[in-house]
Formats: structure tokens, sequence, C-alpha cells
């Protein structure tokens, strides 16, 4: 049982995009994907989300290809946090949440308490009768998440593992909510779901994720621990940019410093 | 206790209110109409058409009850239902309030198709006119609107599925050239023709017979069944495409499923009863704004009032000028565009279009 991308090649027009990703991702781990932009974090969430269809090579969900799973079954064990919503209507934040739901048949009252539960878990259960519209970016972020965390809320019927995917999910928030978020997958993960991000700080990465991988020009640069993936030689020629890896001075885990903006150095 | 408990009570009672409202206006609507049938009468005839003896009836009253009345009333009845529904489940489709289902093209092509028969049935079509007549402007109508319809999601389909985004556009590229045919068919009308198609451009109920309510209730009925079965897909969508496929959704599927009943739906209404403005748009809007925007009771609601209000409207429509009939999209269009423009003033101050 695993979430597997399988010699992973996607072309859009006559660009490559992504070339021979090999990608697992294990029930109980947290997996963040770093790269510089356009190095294709989004394509590749992309086809792990089967948002697109026309890649090469074969993605598997818990040991079957995408292609032989039923959309309906796919959602009741994989939550997926895209980017940017575009929900333009007034639903109050717990008719959002309730929606992650949909494909369950628990109940109406059993889906009313994990919305409550879930908005709770995001900090956001004092905004449950808000309206959606009237939300800061942040707050809608976080109830997005909240119905995200609804949809995979409960153990599968059949036992299957289930998957939390999210891109670039603390954009939006403060210093105390982006680590509230990412307290709260990897939470998630040591309850035994698999969880992958898309994130953009190494720091935040190296504090929360049990494994890096990193991308560019569309490939697999390196990936493994914190600890081999974090070097100064390789964060500057991935992002180009000069930095100092050094301990934690309390928990010793790798801390990336840039020292770009050093003078005199 | 969540406020959203005491909301759906509340929006259950709505639905209620509305369908017993809609279920006195009809009979009431009964008695309205340039010759006088008093309330009592018309009851009682109406009682007869559905077998029960009440009173005697003066027999050419209940003719015109039952012949010319009743007919009517269903027929403004389901067309409003049908362009209400239709525009709640757009408007959900393309994520947008303000869509129409005019945007997919279908009442531009429906528009097209009958102003070409009306100008050429009788020259160049005359061998489909034979052939269909009396029908021949309902099918004209219906087909015209049906397969622009199809035109424009096939545009818009490629191997990404079907794009909303390029849907809007291609409607509204098509609904250029479809305006631009009818101007042509209007430079080459005659006199008599240019009566006709512009009578049939403001919209009337007036040719209402059990055949038309029949024949355009079939499809009506389809839709207004089937689109509510939709409802939790559609709230899905109002998140977005990826988030509605994440959540289970066959989103292509729901497309072209809303996209098919909606033209079936427009384009029978369109038909029967010509160019009938607003409806689609305002009717959605009012019933969102009072019970919000979940379609599993924005989509009953809205053909509920949108019966109700097409059946208000034809009453004033045929009695404001008796016994002349104002056409009954002037009164529509009169009543929506100002509310339109106050939609749009309340909107912008509220949160940005």
């Amino acid at each position: 049982m695993s979430l597997v991308a399988d010699n992973i090649s996607l072309r859009i027009g006559s660009k490559l995009l992504l070339n021979n990703i090999n990608l697992t991702v294990e029930p109980g781990e947290f997996v963040a994907i770093l790269g510089p932009n356009g190095a294709g974090k989004t394509s590749l969430f992309r086809v792990l989300t089967r948002e697109y269809s026309f890649f090469e090579g074969q993605v598997s969900l818990n040991g079957r290809a995408y292609t032989d799973w039923k959309p309906q079954k796919i959602a009741l064990q994989m939550g997926v946090l895209p980017q940017a919503s575009a929900l333009n209507f007034p639903f109050t934040a717990y008719e959002v949440v309730l929606l992650g739901r949909l494909p369950h048949s628990t109940g109406r009252v059993r889906d009313q308490q994990i919305a409550l539960q879930a908005l709770a878990a995001v900090d956001a259960g004092h905004l449950a009768d808000a309206s959606y519209l009237s939300l800061s970016g942040g707050e809608k972020q976080r109830v997005q998440l909240a119905r995200v965390l609804a949809q995979i809320w409960l153990q599968t019927d059949t036992g299957e593992a289930r998957y939390l995917l999210l891109d670039e999910p603390t954009s939006a928030l403060d210093l105390a909510h982006q680590h509230m978020i990412l307290q709260c997958a990897r939470r998630l993960s040591r309850e035994g779901l698999g969880v992958v991000a898309i994130l953009h700080d190494l720091n935040l990465a190296a504090e929360y994720a049990d494994r890096l991988v990193m991308l560019k020009d569309g490939e697999i640069s390196t990936q493994g621990s914190v600890e081999s993936v974090l070097t100064p030689e390789r964060i500057q020629s991935l992002f180009d940019v000069a930095v100092d890896v050094i301990p934690h001075p309390k928990t010793q885990q790798p801390l990336v410093i840039s020292t770009a903006g050093v003078h005199g150095l | 206790m969540l406020q959203v408990e005491n909301k759906r009570r509340m929006i259950q009672l709505s639905l209620g209110m509305l369908a017993l409202l809609l279920a006195l206006t009809l009979p009431l609507s009964m008695a309205i109409g340039p010759m006088n049938i008093s309330t009592v009468d018309a009851f009682a005839s109406l009682g007869g058409a559905l077998g029960f003896q009440i009173a005697e009836i003066p027999q050419h009253i209940s003719v015109i009850v039952e012949q010319i009345r009743l007919p009517r009333a269903v027929l403004s009845v389901l067309v409003g239902a049908a362009l209400a529904v239709s525009g709640a489940a757009i408007q959900g489709l393309f994520r947008n309030p303000l869509a129409d289902p005019g945007l997919i093209g279908v009442s531009g092509g429906a528009a097209l198709a009958a102003v070409a028969m009306i100008v050429l049935g009788n020259s160049y079509l005359l061998f489909l006119q034979a052939w269909l007549e009396p029908y021949s402007l309902i099918v004209a109508a219906f087909l015209g609107g049906f397969l622009t319809t199809l035109l424009v999601a096939r545009i818009a389909t490629n191997k990404f599925g079907t794009s909303i985004v390029t849907m809007l556009l291609a409607g509204i590229a098509i609904n250029i050239v479809t305006g631009a045919g009818i101007g042509i068919f209007t430079y080459m009308a005659d006199d008599n023709q240019l009566r006709t198609l512009t009578f049939w451009s403001m919209g009337s109920l007036g040719g209402a017979t059990w055949e038309t309510v029949a024949a355009a209730g079939a499809l009506i009925l389809l839709a207004i069944v089937l689109i509510p079965l939709k409802a939790k897909s559609l709230n899905a969508l109002l998140l977005g495409e990826s988030e509605a496929r994440h959540l289970g959704v066959n989103v292509d599927k729901v497309k072209r499923q809303v996209i098919l009943l909606s033209a079936l739906a427009v384009g029978a209404a369109v038909a029967v009863a010509g160019m009938i403005g607003f409806v689609g748009l305002i009717v959605p809007h009012l019933v969102r704004m009072t019970l919000g925007p979940d379609h599993r009771y924005l989509l009953p609601a809205s053909a509920m009032l949108g019966g109700l209000f097409l059946l208000c409207a034809d009453m004033i429509s045929r009695t404001l000028i008796a016994p002349a009939e104002l056409p009954i999209g002037l009164i529509t269009s009169i009543i929506g565009g100002p509310f339109f423009i106050a939609l749009i003033i309340f909107r912008a101050k509220r949160f940005s279009i």
C-alpha cells in the first residue's frame, strides 16, 4: 500500500515538464517536494492528483493504477488541497467544510460532527458561521484545508491507506498558522496517512518532513533524508543562492541560512 | 447550535411556501384575463376539467378555462421553471452568478433558426414548413438552439476536457454570428414577416395549446427532474473543477449532462414562447440571496419561483392593455433590467464582481 509514481514524463506542446520521475510515498511518512520556480513541482502535483491524465508512465494508488480506480473510490482515500480556490458563492465556512464529506455516505449527523472537528483542527472553529467570501486569504486557506481533512477524516471501510496532498499549504498563512498546519499534517502522517506537500521554505520542510524531494528542470535532482539533501553545495547549485547550513541550536536539525545578502563575507 | 441548522429549517419552510403559493396562484389565474370570469366559476370549471362536477358552468366559460387559460397557465409555469432552473444550473457550472443560458448559445441559435423559418418559410424552406406545419417554428427554434449549444460545447472541448472559459468565449462569438444572421434575415423580410418576427422576439405565451404544452412540457420536465439530481455535484463544482474532481465528481460528465439538459429545456421554452429575457438570471439570483447558494435547495426553489414569476408576468401581459396583449418578454425585461442594474450596484458595493 503506497502512492507510487513510476517513470513519469510529461510533455505539454514541445516542452518537457517532467522527465522520468520515480517517487514513492508510503503511508505514515511526510514527504516535502521542493525546488526552484519552474522545476516542475506543480506539474508533478497535478500528475499525482489525476488532474493531468496525458503523461507517460504510471501512477498507482495502494497497488492499483489510477486508471483502474473509479474516481469516486479514489476520493474516499485521497484528499487534495490545490493552491488557490475559485469559490465565489456565499457559502458559510461550515458549509464549505461539509462539502468535503460529499464522497462519503456517513449520514448528516456524523458529517456535521466531522465538519466541526475539522474546522477546530485548523483553528477555524470560530469561523463556522462566517461567509466564506468575507474571510481573509489565510482564513480561506485554513477552511479549505479543513474541507480536505473532513474528506479523509475517518479510516476507509476497506482499510486502504489514506493520503493527503497539499500544494503550498502555507503560502497565505502567518507564522503561527504555518506551524500549526504543518504540525497537523505531521500528526496525520503519524496516524498512518501518507502526506505530500509542496513547500517553498526549506527550514519548514526540514522541521516537519521525513523526506525531501528536490526537483530541478523537471527531474528529481536528489531525494532522501533532511540531512542528506540540505547541504550548502546542493542548495547553491539548485537555487543559485549562497547559503550556510548550520545545526539548529536546540534540535541539531539542519538550518538553512542565506548569506547572499550579507556584505563583506 | 449552528446558524446553519436554523437556516435549513427556514429553507424547508420557504420551499413549502413557494409550492403552496404556486398551487394557489395557478387556479386563481384562471379568473384573470380579458373576459370576466368569477373566481368561483373558474374554480368550478377547473374542477370540471379534473373530473369533479362541482357546479353547472356555462359552456363558453368552461371552454375558455379548459382550452385557453389552463394550457396557457401551465405553459407559463413550465417555461418559467425551465428558464430559471437552467439559469441556476448554468450559473453553477460557470461558477459565475451573472451567467445566463443565453451564454451557451441556445437562445441565439433558437432565434436565428426561428427567424430563418419565418423569412424563408414560404420560399427556400417551403418543403420544411409544409412538412412540419403548424409546428415548423417550434421545431426550427428548438433544433437551432440545441445544435448551436452542441457546436459551442464542441469548440470548447479538447484533451483537457471542456473548458468553461473557452465555452464562454465561443458562446459570445456564436451570439455575434447569430445576431448578424438575424440582422440579415430581418433585412430580407417583407412587412408581414417583419411583424411576425418582431413579435416572436418579444415573447408570447398566447399560442399555448395542450399540444404545445405536451411537446415542450416533456422536454422541460425532463430537465426539471434530472438537473436537481446533479445538485451535490454542482455544489462541489462551485469550489472549482479540480476540487470537484478530487471530491470524486465526474466533472466532464456533469458538465455534459447539465449543458445538454439546459439546452433541451431552454430550446423547448424559446420554441414555444419566443424570447423571454432575464428569468434565467433574476430568479436564481433572488433565491440565492435569500436561501443561499446550495443547489439542493436553489434548483427546486428556482423552478417554483420561475414558474410563479412567469405566471404572474403572463397575467399582467394579458390584462394590462386588454383586449390586446403586451408581449411577455417586454414585461420580464422591464422588471429584469432595473433589477439587474440594482444587483450590479449592490454587488459592487459588497464585494467586487
